[in-house]
């Protein structure tokens, strides 16, 4: 990698890159069924043309654009533009409703908009009443525009034009005004989508995003010819570092999807050797992938079947380097020939050399699936704060259940709460007009809260289990921490949703709710008979199954010092499923414990008492808007703690 | 890149008296009305009105027993679909005509075939002029898929897709035809609302953005009144009104008409 200490800024960056890198591809972006590729020499021009159009139009220093469309090569260059000028892009989500971007256009002050396309430019119309600031909008793709009034409207290729004649005229601006910029200066400002209250808007400085994006690349020998796909919303800071940073460093070719439904084809053409995704785009993907496998031919599916077996006993140690029998490697190298490597080409991971996956837990069995494969995924922990990196998987040094040791330049510590702190060059300036916010999570001194609670396991991996408000403690002070539980539970595909209690008790109990369809379908090949999922949830096959599932969490728990204290000792099955419309679940589908825990007090207090059965009257509203009353008798069981079995044994 | 001869206000087409019946059933009786270069022009009416009759008087399919079709100031009594087809007349169908087994591309590419001046010999080979129209009329072709967003499915058979989209591959072929003058049989049919909201931002970008003629019939008076500048109502085969959105809604006739009266 170059030297970076006089390239303090992406503009300085992009103007070494399109001499250093001329004709290597930068940017490429399917359109009319052609890739169509950008070298760095042509994106240095672009963004030029595009930059002198904006000062012609009188964007000054300090000036916000805010940008809102799908990847776009245009709207990339529109932020390197703005950079180049002294000005601040703020990528916006581009799914939101006009009223969010409301909030986000107007607490950023935005003076010039691009947009990509009617869809954005309509949103935006709406809500310019209400924006003294907005004075310019600039659009992308003219389709369907052709009647707006045009006043404060542009097409991106006018306003380039338009920047083209400007230089004529002034021939020495922009590498002036590029030369102005440094790296403490404000590179963007990215808000955080706020799962609570207001989205916040996190100022990233240029050394911010060099330094991180930088380490990022040494950590991983990402190199100029590696190959990425764009297509996570720009507006979210991964996107920011992986496409735009770390490629501008690198100097690895980004390419942008033909449009958001094409994504998976897209991969597929493109084979990118550097892959984000979040957990559940593997899992679409492997889903994709287990659907057809079952209605291929049996020959086809046998063979698959053997050698996913034969993956999953040695394909992860083969990959880290790990010792196997010469006959497995063998029977892998035939595998490989014959299932992995296709299957690999169908998903488009022919020539994928690192893949992360971060935002959530992923299952185990989804991450080792990949993995298996020769699929080199791996973990990673980040905040837009933190401009992403905070810790990441070592090769070599991958566990499914943490999320790596600390990124290069990253210091972490956790709090008496657990909370977990980091500091590192990539820290945030502040919260954009936000001293509040600022001072909450930022100490004086450079430590940022993440609000998740974790800790550093014995290998110095750091292990998330919780948002740190939810965490609790047993009677006897050991560490409670329900998601941790609840996930772990519902990576098997029988279990749907689980609510774990036992902050302030002496024993972690739960309640389960079966996953109707993988249920059914395993009560269907077993002979277990059954009308309706109260029925179904009843059976004592079931709660065999269950308890089965719960067993295996134990043992794993009882692995971990830290959290062997909160095996799950007793579990209740509900007799219905937890619903959105009675109030149980958000409507994204994420467990509201305190009102379940109110609703089903009556069972939590059963499960802390002596019984093994429970009688239990609930409300249920219907689909159709009317109530009733479900009656069960609810059949409790207590399970052996995992260490007091091998004890015994 | 579809031609735009846009000659002001004049009229592409015109229908005087036109007359057609199957025996005894009178399907169009005396109609007349004109179709203006760059508009959206729409015929309405009840079930049974006469309304795809006319299409298809339009069209060339079938021939009324009396009055003229003036297209492009020539008049005519008869003229086969190929002719209406080379003179510049795409149309839909009401219940969607494609080819099953072929992909959206295929598909679309078809409605390319009366651009194609190539001979068999040459198209045989793949040589020479063959070759480079090939390349011109997918390069069209694609403009389309992506002016229609359906880059998706361009590879996929058509059998297999939703209907709401085959709708959209239909329209494709029509475009990829480069009318002058686009005619639309029912195109909102069996759609839900968002696919009905879909398929009207595409006819008024169609018309935007290449300036194509188009006429279109339905029998849901809402969608139409919004995007037409101009409608003709149809009932019984007879024309009973013609004029702008606001002026056929508010006519006794149309009203009667949609809603019924007691005759007698």
């Amino acid at each position: 990698m170059s030297d970076l200490s006089n390239l303090d800024t992406f503009p300085k960056l992009l103007v070494d890159r399109a001499q250093r890198f001329a004709d290597k591809p930068a940017m490429r972006e399917k359109a009319f069924g052609i890739w169509q590729t950008w070298t760095w020499s042509d994106v240095e021009r672009e963004v030029r043309a595009f930059a002198c159009g904006l000062a012609a139009r009188g964007f000054r220093r300090g000036d916000k654009l805010a940008i809102i469309g799908d990847n776009r090569p245009r709207l990339y260059w529109a932020m390197a533009a703005a950079q180049s000028l002294g000005g601040i892009p703020v990528p916006c989500y581009q799914d939101a409703v006009a009223e969010e971007m409301f909030y986000v256009l107007d607490h950023a002050e935005a003076r010039f908009v691009v947009a990509e396309d009617q869809e954005q430019v309509d949103k935006v119309l709406e809500i310019r009443d209400r924006l003294p600031t907005l004075e310019e909008m600039i659009f992308d793709d003219s389709r369907g525009l052709r009647r707006y009034e045009r006043g404060h409207l542009h097409d991106f290729a006018e306003i380039q034009n338009q920047g083209r004649e400007f230089e004529q005229a002034h021939p020495e601006f922009f590498a002036g005004e590029v030369a102005r910029g440094a790296g403490e200066d404000v590179a963007i400002i990215l808000y955080t989508s706020g799962t609570t209250g207001r989205p916040k808007g996190v100022v990233l400085s240029h050394t911010n995003v060099l330094v991180a994006a930088a380490n990022g690349i040494k950590r991983d020998a990402l190199k100029s010819d590696d190959e990425t796909l764009a297509y996570l919303p720009m507006a979210w800071v991964g996107d920011h570092i992986f496409s735009y940073g770390q490629s501008y460093i690198a100097g690895f070719c980004v390419s942008c999807p033909e449009s958001s439904a094409t994504v998976l084809a897209d991969l597929r053409e493109i084979g990118p050797t550097y892959f984000f995704a979040p957990p559940r785009i593997y899992e679409n993907l492997l889903t994709t992938v287990m659907i057809r496998m079952e209605d291929a031919g049996t020959l086809k599916r046998r063979m698959f079947h053997y050698f996913m077996e034969v993956a999953r006993r040695s394909g992860t140690r083969i990959l880290e380097g790990k010792p196997v029998t010469l006959t497995e490697r063998l029977r892998y190298a035939l595998g490989r020939m014959l299932v992995y490597a296709p299957l690999k080409n169908a998903l488009g991971f022919s020539r994928i050399r690192l893949a992360y996956t971060a935002g959530e837990a992923i299952g185990p069995d989804i991450f080792d699936f990949y993995r298996s494969l020769g699929v080199n995924v791996k973990q990673l922990y980040g905040q837009t704060e933190a401009a992403v990196f905070i810790t990441m998987q070592p090769d070599g040094e991958v566990k499914s259940d943490t999320v790596g040791t600390p990124a290069p330049d990253v210091e972490l510590k956790i709090a008496d709460s657990g909370e977990v702190l980091y500091r590192s060059p990539g820290v945030f300036q502040c919260y954009y007009k936000n001293p509040e916010a600022t001072r909450e999570t930022k100490t004086e001194d450079g430590w940022v809260h993440t609000g998740d609670a974790g800790y550093i396991d014995e290998d110095g991996h750091l292990k998330i289990i919780d948002r740190a408000k939810d965490v609790g403690k047993l009677d006897d002070g050991s560490l409670f921490a329900p998601k941790y539980l609840e996930n772990k539970l519902k990576f098997f595909p029988q279990i749907k949703e689980a609510v774990a209690f036992g902050d302030g008790r002496d024993a972690v109990v739960a309640l389960i709710n079966i996953d109707l369809d993988a249920v059914s379908s395993w009560a269907e090949r077993n002979n277990v008979v059954f009308s309706s999922y109260q029925e179904l949830a009843a059976r004592d096959e079931v709660y065999d199954l269950v308890q089965h599932c719960v067993e295996q969490v134990n043992r794993d728990l009882a692995a971990d010092p830290q959290l062997a204290a909160s095996q799950i000792r007793r579990f209740l099955i509900l007799h219905k499923e937890l619903d959105a419309d009675d109030g149980e679940l958000t409507r994204t589908r994420k467990v509201r414990r305190r009102t379940v825990a109110e609703k089903y007090a009556a069972l939590v207090d059963a499960l802390y008492a002596d019984q093994d059965h429970v009688h239990i009257e609930t409300a249920v509203s219907f689909e159709d808007g009317r109530t009733g009353i479900v009656r069960a008798d609810v059949q409790i069981r207590s399970v052996a703690p995992a260490a007091a079995l091998a004890e015994a044994s | 890149m579809v031609g735009m001869d846009a000659t002001g206000d004049g009229i592409l087409l015109e229908s005087d008296g036109v007359s057609l019946s199957f025996g005894g059933v009178i399907a169009l009786e005396n109609v007349g009305f004109d179709v203006r270069r760059g508009e959206i022009r729409a015929i309405i009416g009840p079930n049974g009105a006469g309304k795809s009759s006319m299409l298809n008087v339009i069209n060339g399919f079938y021939h009324p027993q009396s009055g003229t079709i003036t297209y492009k100031g020539a008049a005519r009594t008869q003229m086969r679909p190929h002719e209406a087809a080379v003179q510049g007349i795409a149309r839909t169908f009401q219940n969607i005509a494609l080819f099953r087994g072929m992909s959206t591309l295929d598909n679309i590419m078809t409605g390319r075939v009366h651009k194609i001046r190539s001979n068999f010999l040459l198209d045989a080979l793949y040589l020479g002029r063959s070759r480079s129209e090939e390349m011109r009329n997918r390069e069209f072709v694609e403009h389309v898929i992506d002016f229609l967003e359906i880059q998706s499915i361009r590879k996929v058979a058509v059998g297999r897709l939703p209907y709401g989209l085959q709708k959209r591959v239909e329209l494709g072929r029509a475009l990829a035809a480069e009318p002058d003058l686009l005619l639309l049989d029912e195109p909102m049919a069996g759609m839900n609302v968002e696919e009905k909201e879909d398929m009207c931002r595409f006819i008024l970008d169609v018309n935007e953005e290449f300036g194509t003629t188009i006429a279109l019939i339905e029998h849901d008076m809402g969608v139409v009144m919004d995007i037409s500048d101009r409608v003709v109502v149809l009932d019984y085969g007879r024309k009973i009104a013609d004029g702008t959105p606001d002026e056929v809604r508010r006519d006794q006739r149309v009203i009667d008409a949609y809603l019924g009266v007691v005759h007698g």
